[in-house]
C-alpha cells in the first residue's frame, strides 16, 4: 500500500470510530475510549524506539508527565488552547528525549534503559518540589463542560476523545511511513547489529537521536491533555509506574516488528484494561498486564503477530 | 547565625551508616549486572519480598529479623537459580537479552510489587527487635542501633563475598566468566552453570538485605522502587563489577544524601541519586574503580 493510501485509510477508519462513539451516545464510552488511544499513542511511541531501533525505555511516564505538566505550567501562566497545548508539550518532551538520548546512548544498550528510570525519578522529585506547578498537593485544572463550535455545544469530553483520535492517526502514520522509508531501514540495521551498522557508515548516533526525539515528543503530546481529561494533576498519578510498564507491555504483546503490533497491543490491554478495572479492581489490571508481559516474552517473543505470522506460514503446504 | 557544624558530623556519620547498609543492596545487582551483564532491575523487588519475608516470619515466631535472613539465604539462592534458568532459556540462548530480557525484569518487578501490594496492601509494615530503638552516644554523636547493625553486617557480607570471590574455585570461576566467557567455556568449564551459581548468590543477598532495610525503616511494597536508581547508580558510579568501588560508590551516595535530606529536605532525597547516575553516565561511564 503506498503510504498517502495508507494515511487515508486511517484517517477513514478515525473517522468511522468517532461516528460510531457518536452513535452510542454514552459518555462512558468517550471516557474510556481515550484512555485506550492514549495508549495508542504511548504504545506506538515506545515502538519506534525500542522495537524499530532495540532501545528499552523505562521512562514513558516521565515524558508523559512532562507533556502533562507542561500543560498545567502553560494553563497557570498563559492559557492556550488544548492543540496548541499539545504542540508544545511534544516540543518540550521532545528537546527532554534528545537530551536524555545524547547523555546516554553513546554508551551501551542497558545504560540508557537504567537512565530512563533514572530519569524518571529525578522528574518526579522535581515537579513534587515545584510549588508553582502544585507540588506535592497537585493541582486543577477547571475545564468547561462543553465547547461551543459554530453555535453546537459539544461535550468537553468528545472534543479530547477527537484529538486523542487524532494524535493516534498522526502516531500510528508516522510510525508506518518510517518503516519504509531509509530512517526505518537505518533503525532496523541498528537493532540487528549495530557495530557493523557503524562500520558500513550508518550514522547511528544521528539515527538514535531521531528516535528519542520523535518517541518523546509523541509521548508528551499524549500526555498534554491529561489534566483537561482528569480536572486534577498530582505527581503520583503523572508518574504513575502503570504508564511504564503499559507502553512496554502493549508492543511487545502486539508485536514489535511493525506499527499494528502496538495498535492490536494497546487496543486489547487497553480494553481488558478498561473492563477489569469496572468489574474487578485498579490493582487487578495491573497484575494482569505484568504477567502477560512475562508471559508473552517467553512464549510468543515476537507478540500477537509473531504468533499469527507463524500459523500462516505453517499452514502452507 | 553559625555554621551548625554538630549537625553536619551527624549528617555525615548518618550518612557513612546508611552507605552501609546501601552496600549490602547494591552487591547483588554488582554481581548480577556488574559480573554477568544481566540487567536484573527486578533486583529491589526481591530485597522487599525479603523484608516481608523477615516481617512475617518476625511477627508470627518472634524470631530476629537478621536471623530470618540467613536462614532465607540458601531458599533465595534456589530462586536466583530458577530465574537464570529461565532467563538463560528464553532469552540469552536465543539472544534476545536486550529488549526481551529487560522486559522480563521489568514484567517481575510488577508482578512481586502487585502480588504484595493484593496480599498484604499498601500498609506500612515493621518488625521488632531488641536493638531498634536504642542509640549509643558519644558526646553529641548519635549512632542509632538499627542502623548501627546493618552497617556493620553489611560490611562484614562484603567481605565475606570478597574472599569468596579471591579465593575459592567457584569464586575465580565467576570472576572468569565476566572476563571472557568464551574463553571459560575453552577452560572446559561450563559458563552457564558458573552463572547460574553466581545469579543465585546475587539474589541470596537480597535476603539479608531486605531484613536489614525492614530493621532500618518501615517498608511498603513500592519502597523498592526508590532503590532500583540508587543500586544502578551506585554499581555504575564505583565501576561495574568491582567491590571495592561499590563500598566507596556506597558511602559517597550515603553521605551526600544524608546531607541533602538534612540542609534540604528529605523530599529531595531520592533525586541525589538519580543525578549522581546520570552525570557517572555522561562523564564517566567506567566509574570510580572502573576497569
Amino acid at each position: 500500500m503506498q503510504s498517502r493510501t495508507f494515511i487515508l485509510v486511517t484517517i477513514a477508519v478515525a473517522a468511522a470510530v468517532f461516528a460510531v462513539a457518536q452513535l452510542v451516545s454514552n459518555n462512558y464510552l468517550f471516557f474510556a475510549g481515550y484512555t485506550v488511544l492514549q495508549f495508542v499513542v504511548l504504545a506506538t511511541a515506545w515502538n519506534i524506539l525500542g522495537g524499530y531501533c532495540g532501545y528499552v525505555n523505562f521512562g514513558s511516564a516521565a515524558f508523559f508527565a512532562v507533556g502533562a505538566y507542561s500543560s498545567v505550567f502553560l494553563h497557570k501562566a498563559y492559557p492556550l488552547p488544548v492543540p496548541a497545548l499539545i504542540l508544545v508539550a511534544g516540543f518540550i518532551a521532545g528537546i527532554v528525549g534528545f537530551g536524555m538520548g545524547y547523555l546516554t546512548l553513546r554508551l551501551r544498550g542497558s545504560f540508557f534503559a537504567i537512565a530512563t528510570l533514572a530519569l524518571a525519578v529525578v522528574l518526579q522529585t522535581l515537579v513534587t518540589n515545584w510549588d508553582f506547578v502544585g507540588g506535592s498537593r497537585g493541582a486543577y485544572v477547571i475545564r468547561p463542560n462543553t465547547l461551543d463550535v459554530f453555535g453546537y455545544q459539544i461535550p468537553y469530553i468528545e472534543y479530547l476523545f477527537l484529538q486523542m483520535l487524532v494524535l493516534a492517526t498522526i502516531a500510528i502514520a508516522t510510525a508506518r511511513t518510517i518503516e519504509r522509508s531509509r530512517l526505518g531501514y537505518g533503525f532496523a540495521t541498528i537493532r540487528d547489529d549495530e557495530l557493523a551498522a557503524e562500520a558500513a557508515g550508518v550514522p547511528t548516533l544521528r539515527l538514535k537521536l531521531i528516535a528519542t526525539t520523535l518517541s518523546g515528543a509523541l509521548m508528551g503530546m499524549a500526555g498534554a491533555p491529561f489534566p483537561y481529561y482528569l480536572g486534577f494533576l498530582q505527581p503520583q498519578s503523572a508518574f504513575a509506574l502503570e504508564y511504564a510498564v503499559n507502553s512496554i507491555a502493549m508492543p511487545m504483546i502486539g508485536g514489535t516488528g511493525s506499527w499494528i503490533g502496538p495498535l492490536i497491543g494497546a487496543v486489547l490491554l487497553g480494553t481488558i484494561q478498561q473492563v477489569a478495572t469496572v468489574t474487578i479492581s485498579s490493582a487487578v489490571n495491573v497484575l494482569i498486564v505484568g504477567v502477560l508481559l512475562v508471559a508473552f516474552v517467553i512464549i510468543a517473543p515476537n507478540g500477537i503477530v509473531g504468533f499469527v505470522q507463524n500459523l500462516m506460514r505453517k499452514g502452507r503446504p | 547565625m553559625d555554621f551548625p557544624l554538630e549537625l553536619l558530623i551527624n549528617a555525615i556519620i548518618a550518612g557513612v551508616l546508611l552507605g552501609g547498609f546501601y552496600i549490602a543492596v547494591t552487591v547483588g545487582i554488582s554481581i548480577s549486572f556488574g559480573m554477568l551483564d544481566i540487567v536484573n532491575i527486578a533486583h529491589p523487588a526481591f530485597i522487599i519480598l525479603g523484608s516481608y519475608l523477615a516481617y512475617i516470619v518476625n511477627s508470627t515466631f518472634g524470631l530476629d529479623p537478621v536471623l530470618v535472613g540467613l536462614l532465607m539465604l540458601p531458599v533465595f539462592y534456589a530462586l536466583g537459580a530458577a530465574v537464570y534458568q529461565i532467563y538463560y532459556v528464553s532469552f540469552e540462548k536465543r539472544g534476545q537479552e536486550a529488549l526481551r530480557g529487560l522486559a522480563f525484569f521489568f514484567g517481575i518487578l510488577f508482578i512481586t510489587e502487585v502480588g504484595l501490594i493484593l496480599v498484604f496492601g499498601v500498609d506500612y509494615r515493621y518488625v521488632d527487635a531488641p536493638y531498634i530503638g536504642p542509640t549509643l552516644r558519644f558526646a553529641f554523636v548519635d549512632l542509632p542501633y538499627r542502623m548501627l547493625i546493618p552497617c556493620v553486617l553489611s560490611l562484614l557480607m562484603l567481605v565475606v563475598l570478597q574472599a569468596f570471590l579471591s579465593h575459592t574455585y567457584i569464586g575465580r570461576a565467576i570472576k572468569a566468566v565476566s572476563q571472557d566467557q568464551g574463553a571459560l567455556a575453552l577452560m572446559a568449564a561450563n559458563p552457564v552453570a558458573i552463572k547460574r551459581i553466581a545469579f543465585g548468590i546475587s539474589i541470596a543477598t537480597a535476603a539479608l538485605a531486605g531484613a536489614f532495610l525492614v530493621i532500618i525503616q518501615p517498608v511498603e511494597p513500592s519502597v523498592g522502587r526508590e532503590y532500583i536508581g540508587r543500586v544502578f547508580a551506585i554499581c555504575v558510579l564505583g565501576g561495574l563489577g568491582s567491590l571495592p568501588g561499590t563500598v566507596i560508590a556506597a558511602m559517597l551516595l550515603g553521605v551526600v544524601e544524608s546531607i541533602t535530606a538534612t540542609f534540604y529536605g528529605p523530599s529531595w532525597a531520592p533525586a541525589v541519586a538519580f543525578g549522581f547516575l546520570l552525570l557517572t553516565l555522561a562523564f564517566r561511564p567506567a566509574g570510580i574503580l572502573g576497569r
